[in-house]
């Protein structure tokens, strides 16, 4: 626990880790209170089409969109299959890409070749074109969308613990410990892991902002949850018919992704800084 | 010298050589670091190796370690071959066979907590429950002479002295009976050295214990070894006891090494044993005698003909003309 507040009071330090923890704990919050914060709750199944395209007011915060429906309230739900797509996607990448990594990271032979490969393979091809056709192929909805992401999104980290275990394994201790007996399990995952546990916690971070992108992209292309699905992305595309004359119903949910990948991408930096001090001149440039 | 009981450790032409590859991962050559080595290690006895840097003593060390495995030759350990033993049997061998390391420092997991470090050999050798490791744990912190309170910390939170006694404590849990000690006191003050090398002498009694003492501090071998080992680019070339082979060096690589050693009263340094330059490349290793591009009494013989070790003067030694 001690650990976890000095990263936090640390990142506090740093305004734009700040900035982006604000903006996490932001989305966080309200995705948890919707139904609370939500001044038409019931908006995201029901329709008003006497109220349609109503700019923003009173009553209607950040307008109606196209259905009569609360642009604020549908946000605030969206909140909601963003975070869920964002941590499971990147949950199943981790629980494929860490153990892979760390196997091809300790063997040294034709194992190692394969799994990387493979993985090298995946990094090939651009993410989104990957997710799309993927996403495409097993038709829209929102566990789709998660799979697609997911088979996608893990060869980063495999790449990260691969090259973090190798470089590890030059490291006196981890050669002490296998003289000592240690089994191959035991010095990867009770050694080597909690060694290289910080890229991943920052390659996690920036993962979300990531996938969370991604996962507009599709919804934006219709390859995402089907309506009444408050999403993000889908909910861009459906405004495009009625631009720019209903500018709120584009703006609060692009801004909404904006700012939801901003808060995720300075909150990675701010732990890449304040996690590893050595990694801030080395690892910048290849970000995904 | 009493007769020779049963080797703790026997080593029969033991080769370890490392591939040298180009840049496009093609093998070029090979690294001779440890090129045919037989010694036979008594029980409860110290057997220092000495030889510069880069002379193959650490190689050596860890290939019976098995942390490398050997290219050639056998490792017997208590009567048992253990050189070619499959992974899962090789590391049960680590129980009774154990490897200190030159950085302790480097050598814990920074990660670890002391008491977390010192409990993990029991947990991998051992089934003993939480108690009973606990028990052990406390009674050999209390041998190396660290205070309880110390299980607390992490390893850098620790001072160099502090950092070699848990790494000694955290094989000692094991209870060994072969240790092999790699460079042990380097990189601690001479008063540090001293308590450590009384520490060693300690636990030798306490807990039975046999060391192979790797190290280039010729003053420190000579203070806690019976019997020594010379080295020289992967071969022994003088093996015997320590006092005979201080007082009477046969070899003159020995002898080179013991003129450069300063003795406070002693004779200079002379030109005549000067060693100069640098030993040659272990990955081109001389025809016939590998020392003769440095030895002061080098003859057309020893270019070609590899001088055998041979039995003289109550130790073994390696040159045609010593």
């Amino acid at each position: 626990m001690s650990a976890v507040w000095f990263v936090v009071t640390r990142l506090t330090r740093d305004r734009s880790a700040l900035i982006g923890l604000v903006l996490i704990a932001l989305l966080v919050l309200s995705a948890a209170l919707a139904p609370v914060l939500a001044t038409h709750p019931d908006d995201v199944f029901e329709l008003h089409p006497s109220e349609r395209l109503a700019a923003p007011s009173g009553a209607h915060w950040l307008g109606t969109d196209r259905m009569g429906a609360d642009v604020y309230s549908r946000l605030l739900f969206g909140a909601r299959i963003t975070i869920l797509i964002g941590i499971i996607a990147v949950g199943a990448s981790l629980a494929i890409g860490v153990p892979i990594g760390l196997v091809a990271g300790y063997h040294h032979g034709w194992l190692s070749d394969l799994l990387m490969r493979v993985s090298d393979i995946f990094l090939a091809v651009p993410q989104v074109v990957l997710a799309i056709a993927i996403a495409q192929t097993l038709g829209p909805s929102l566990p789709n969308v998660i799979l697609a992401l997911s088979v996608t999104y893990w060869p980063w980290f495999a790449r990260v613990v691969y090259a973090e275990t190798r470089a590890l394994q030059k490291e006196i201790f981890v050669e002490s410990t296998a003289a000592l007996g240690a089994s191959p399990w035991r010095l990867t995952v009770l050694h080597v892991l909690p060694n290289i546990a910080s890229p991943i916690i920052v390659r996690a971070s920036i993962g979300m902002g990531f996938t969370i992108l991604t996962a507009a992209a599709l919804g934006f292309l219709g390859l995402g949850p089907p309506p009444p699905t408050p999403e993000w992305g889908r909910t861009i595309a459906e405004s495009r018919e009625f631009l720019p004359d209903a500018w709120w119903y584009a703006t609060a949910p692009g801004l909404a992704i904006f700012l939801t990948v901003m808060g995720f991408n300075l909150l990675g930096d701010g732990l890449r800084d304040v996690l590893d001090p050595r990694l801030r001149r080395s690892r910048t440039a290849r970000d995904g | 010298m009493s007769a020779p009981a049963a080797p703790l450790l026997e080593i029969v032409d033991l080769v370890r050589h490392f591939p040298v590859r180009n840049a496009f991962g093609r093998r070029v050559g090979w690294l001779r670091a440890v090129d045919g080595v037989s010694l036979a290690v008594q029980p409860g006895e110290t057997l220092g190796l000495v030889g510069e840097s880069g002379c193959g003593k650490s190689t050596l060390g860890k290939t019976v370690m098995g942390i490398y495995t050997p290219t050639a030759g056998d490792i017997r350990f208590a009567g048992r071959e253990i050189g070619w033993l499959a992974k899962r049997e090789r590391r049960a061998v680590a129980k009774d066979l154990q490897y200190v390391y030159q950085d302790p420092g480097a050598s814990l997991d920074p990660r670890w907590k002391v008491v977390h470090l010192l409990h993990e050999p029991l947990k991998i050798h051992t089934a003993l429950s939480r108690a009973e490791r606990e028990r052990e744990v406390l009674a050999i912190l209390a041998a190396v002479g660290l205070p309880d309170a110390h299980l607390d910390l992490y390893p850098h939170e620790l001072s160099g002295g502090q950092q070699r006694r848990v790494g000694l404590a955290r094989i000692l849990t094991l209870r060994p009976r072969l240790v092999i000690l790699d460079e042990p006191t380097s990189g601690l003050d001479v008063s540090v050295q001293a308590s450590v090398l009384k520490l060693f002498r300690g636990l030798q009694e306490a807990f039975a214990l046999t060391y192979v003492f790797i190290s280039h501090d010729l003053s420190v071998v000579r203070a806690i070894c019976a019997r020594i080992a010379v080295m020289y680019l992967g071969k022994i070339v003088e093996l015997g006891p320590t006092v005979a082979v201080f007082e009477r060096p046969r070899h003159p690589y020995t002898h080179s090494l013991l003129a450069a050693l300063p003795r406070i009263g002693g004779r200079r340094v002379t030109q005549e044993f000067a060693l100069e330059g640098e030993p040659p490349n272990p990955r081109d290793v001389p025809s016939g005698c590998r020392f003769r591009t440095r030895c002061p009494h080098v003859q057309a013989r020893c270019a070609v003909e590899e001088p055998l070790l041979r039995p003289l003067d109550g130790r073994t030694v390696a040159c045609h003309f010593a």
